[in-house]
């Protein structure tokens, strides 16, 4: 298996793609998969202003609760409103329909303390075993 | 359980990792808690048919002339009424009224059998042999005989070809000996998720052959294997009981809901004296159904509230497929807050959140 190219992850699962200033912000297909049927997504407000690898939300799978973190800093500027109706869309398509949310990044450079598909996918062979 | 025990694994345990299923520690074995997804395995058993390996799950043979009578005097419910080939749910109750633990008997021709929670098993297997007499003969027979469950409306057509008894004539909550594709078994139509099946309880070598040859006849119908997450979220819709949640050695037969299976017209029974005095009172705390009006869901653990006042807490939750996805679940709440109808709230991370009281079971199969 390899994680998708042209994002970057965070050790806690979440994936982020930085277009023009805004980051849009996941959960990886293997965080989809480890939490199960996904029943619940409790996403921050708009306008509300996140820290990076603070806690902003949780994911509920049919068996458990999950913190969401956010891997970069910023105001939140959208929602998924998807997910409301629909939170398998997580489960279907975690790196694409079932984005969480996007924020207007506030510090580019924070960006370097997150893994590259690479390191990211050693990271989830190592959690495998 | 220490986490340095060693788990055990049933008959069927490389079935469950060829399958792909993860596994999880459950009662001391280590178990399928889902193999293609939880909801998957739910709408196959409530659609079609769900095959589950409950090996862990504790069979004690009993044998002897006066064994209704000696389980008479240690359960709530009547045994030595049942007929042969009669299957009843029971509870053994401590002398407080408490429930130690939930379980079947099934009678068969020359001996009993006694099915008991897999985490209950070395707390069952000393206190029945504690009240052994010399015309009970108590055999364990846990890990060893194996128990496979065919459970879904497909489950006759699945299991009727591959046994040389008439299953489909077979009674609900009766059984039969007889043979599964060969291999000697006892045929029980019981099970507990709320839909039609059965329960093969069978020699833990012909438990893998048998698995398989009921993946590949029930395939055309749509089969699935289902494991214990599925199994929770199906018997939570039905309304049975699992015990730690619903009964506990603190919560009642009664205040578990199964206050119909308590017969206090036998003389004399371990809680009779607690019960009686339980019920005479009525102030107990107990198990309702909710289910909550909004998208989160509840958890067990969460505090429930009536009004401003602290009722209760959630002991069993979960989404609900058969009821729209509605959230469900099973409260511990005081008698005023336990009322059908009664609106209460759930404490959600800080937050209230409105829930009402519903009758049980929240599901019931089309008849």
């Amino acid at each position: 298996m390899s994680q998708p190219q042209g994002l970057l992850y965070s050790k806690e699962h979440e994936w982020l793609k930085v277009d023009d200033g805004v980051g849009t912000v996941g959960i990886t297909d293997y965080a989809q998969n480890s939490l199960g049927d996904i029943v619940y997504v409790e996403l921050p407000r708009v306008g509300q202003q996140l820290a990076q690898h603070a806690s902003v939300g949780v994911v509920e799978s049919v068996k458990a609760v999950s913190d969401l973190f956010t891997p970069i800093s910023g105001e939140v500027v959208e929602v998924n409103p998807a997910l409301e109706g629909d939170p398998a869309l997580v489960n279907r398509d975690a790196f694409g329909g079932g984005w969480l949310y996007k924020v207007k990044v506030k510090d580019p450079s924070e960006t370097s303390s997150l893994l590259g598909p690479d390191a990211y996918e050693a990271l989830v062979a190592e959690g495998a075993h | 359980m220490s986490a340095t025990q060693a788990l055990r694994r049933t008959a069927l345990y490389d079935e469950h990792v060829a399958l792909g299923a993860r596994l999880v520690p459950f009662g001391g074995f280590e178990m399928p808690v889902q193999y293609g997804g939880i909801i998957r395995e739910h709408d196959a058993v409530r659609r079609r048919a769900g095959l589950f390996d409950l090996s862990h799950m504790a069979q004690f043979e009993l044998r002897g002339s006066r064994v209704g009578e000696w389980a008479d005097a240690l359960t709530i419910n009547a045994v030595s009424t049942m007929k042969p080939l009669q299957a009843r749910y029971n509870i053994f109750c401590n002398p407080r009224g408490g429930s130690m633990d939930d379980v079947l008997f099934y009678r068969l021709p020359d001996r009993w059998l006694l099915v008991v929670n897999a985490a209950n098993a070395n707390k069952m297997w000393p206190y029945i042999s504690s009240h052994a007499e010399p015309e009970v003969r108590l055999t364990n027979l846990h890990g060893q005989r194996a128990l496979i469950a065919v459970q879904g409306p497909r489950a006759v057509e699945i299991v009727a070809p591959l046994s040389d008894l008439d299953v489909a004539s077979m009674k609900y909550y009766f059984c039969a000996e007889g043979h599964i594709d060969g291999a000697a078994a006892i045929i029980a139509r019981t099970g507990y998720t709320g839909e039609d099946g059965f329960e093969l309880f069978l020699d833990g070598a012909d438990a893998p052959r048998v698995w398989r040859k009921l993946l590949e006849a029930g395939a055309p119908h749509g089969l699935e294997p289902a494991g214990l997450g599925a199994r929770d979220m199906l018997r939570l819709e039905a309304g049975m009981p699992l015990y730690g949640l619903e009964l506990a050695e603190d919560i009642s037969p009664p205040a578990g809901g199964q206050n119909w299976a308590v017969k206090m017209n036998k003389p004399q029974f371990v809680g009779k004296e607690a019960l009686a005095e339980q019920l005479a009172a009525d102030e107990y705390a107990r198990i309702a159904g909710i289910e909550m009006e909004g998208r989160v869901p509840a958890r067990g653990g969460y505090p429930v509230f009536l009004g401003s006042r602290r009722a209760g807490e959630v002991r069993s939750a979960s989404v609900a497929p058969s009821l729209g996805n509605r959230n469900i679940g099973t409260v511990l709440v005081d008698k005023e807050a336990a009322a059908v109808g009664t609106k209460l709230d759930v404490e959600i991370r800080g937050a209230r959140h409105s829930a009402t009281v519903v009758a049980l079971p929240f599901y019931r199969r089309p008849s």
